[in-house]
């Protein structure tokens, strides 16, 4: 089967490369998921400490 | 030329994929030099009078400990000429080959960015401007002009080090107060003793490296009596949290005795000057310096969480 040229893969990785890749993307999602829970609980907290002093 | 051919010469080209691994990018941020400072940070964080929210505290601390990493990590980037060349640091990331240089920049400066915006918004622009100055002062004065340019490099550059208790202060408070600079000036005498130590065993490497550390700079011996000045030095400022009254007598007894082995072990180093029992003395100095350290922030941590925690769980006043 012909796959249209700009379908081709510009690179392919190697398992070590895809492996390597695949860590880095786990490690970075966990890193942004971790800081939408920090930001999320920070906002509540600066909120609450304002809404009190009202 | 078409697509096409582009995307041959993309396929022929020796493209560079990266295989750094999330540990690399750890490894970047100097994690030991980091835990030292959340250490230190986290005594300047306790000392401050009143209570941070702790999840306000929890994330002064992170963001203050990131900024530390990240200026690790710029130091990495420029440093790497320096650091292959020696063997204590030709496995750190660049050297290795495992991370680019420009990787390494982009990855120091972002977080450093993000930490000192982060830590502004989370405490207050006093802390977050302190923070972005560590970094600075770390990375301009310390690493690019300093550590190639005069024996006094980390004398000067300890300052950097030696901030994180004053940063997190800040951080608590939004002011400025005598206790935690008494924290940074015990880290600050404290540098010269602990890296010198290293450095006396180290100094070929040093030499081979063109870094010009005190003992490869001026000698071994003056290095061993400028060790010993500084042991002397740093043996009362240690007990000053227990004289000026935010300190428990227990805290106070550990620095007496920390401070007397510090000296103890720096008159044998001053003694001690054959080539392999000088070594053992120097790296014997080296380790007690490091548990001396942790013993008073740690102390420090421990005494002054106790009534918070007491607090928390509603026992306490």
């Amino acid at each position: 089967m012909n796959i249209p040229a700009q379908n081709q893969p510009i690179v392919v990785l190697t398992p070590e490369q895809a492996r390597a890749r695949r860590a880095r993307n786990i490690a970075l999602s966990l890193t942004i998921g971790f800081l939408a829970v920090v930001f999320y609980g920070v906002t509540l907290v600066k909120l609450g400490m304002r809404v009190g002093s009202m | 030329m078409s697509y096409a051919s582009d995307n041959a010469d993309a396929l022929a080209a020796p493209a560079r994929i990266s295989l750094a691994e999330p540990s690399d990018f750890y490894a970047l941020l100097k994690p030991r030099v980091m835990y030292l400072v959340i250490l230190t940070a986290l005594a300047g964080l306790l000392v401050a009078p009143g209570q941070m929210h702790p999840l306000l505290g929890f994330v002064s601390l992170l963001a203050i400990a990131v900024g530390a990493g990240a200026s690790g990590a710029l130091n990495m980037w420029y440093d790497a000429d320096i650091d292959a060349r020696m063997t204590r640091t030709s496995t750190r990331p660049v050297p290795a080959g495992k991370i680019t240089a420009g990787e390494t920049l982009a990855f120091g400066l972002i977080l450093s960015g993000f930490s000192v915006f982060i830590l502004g918004v989370v405490s207050n622009w006093l802390a977050a401007f302190l923070l972005a100055f560590t970094i600075g002062f770390y990375v301009l004065i310390y690493t690019m002009w300093l550590k190639r340019w005069t024996p006094q490099n980390i004398v000067i550059g300890g300052a950097a080090g030696a901030l994180p208790p004053v940063v997190a202060y800040a951080a608590a408070t939004g002011t400025m107060a005598i206790e935690p600079w008494v924290l940074f000036t015990i880290i600050f005498i404290w540098t010269p003793p602990h890296f010198w130590a290293l450095a006396l065993v180290k100094a070929a490497e040093y030499e081979r490296a063109g870094v010009p550390m005190m003992p490869n700079a001026k000698g071994p011996d003056r290095t061993r009596t400028e060790i010993l000045v500084y042991s002397i030095l740093l043996a009362p400022i240690g007990v000053a949290p227990w004289l000026m009254g935010f300190a428990s007598v227990v805290y106070g007894v550990v620095a007496i005795i920390g401070g007397g082995f510090m000296i103890a072990y720096a008159v044998n180093v001053y003694r001690v000057r054959s080539a392999e029992l000088g070594d053992k003395a120097a790296m014997k100095l080296f380790g007690v310096s490091i548990l001396y350290l942790f013993a008073l922030f740690g102390l420090l941590v421990i005494e002054r969480s106790i009534p918070i925690l007491a607090r928390m769980i509603g026992l306490g006043a």
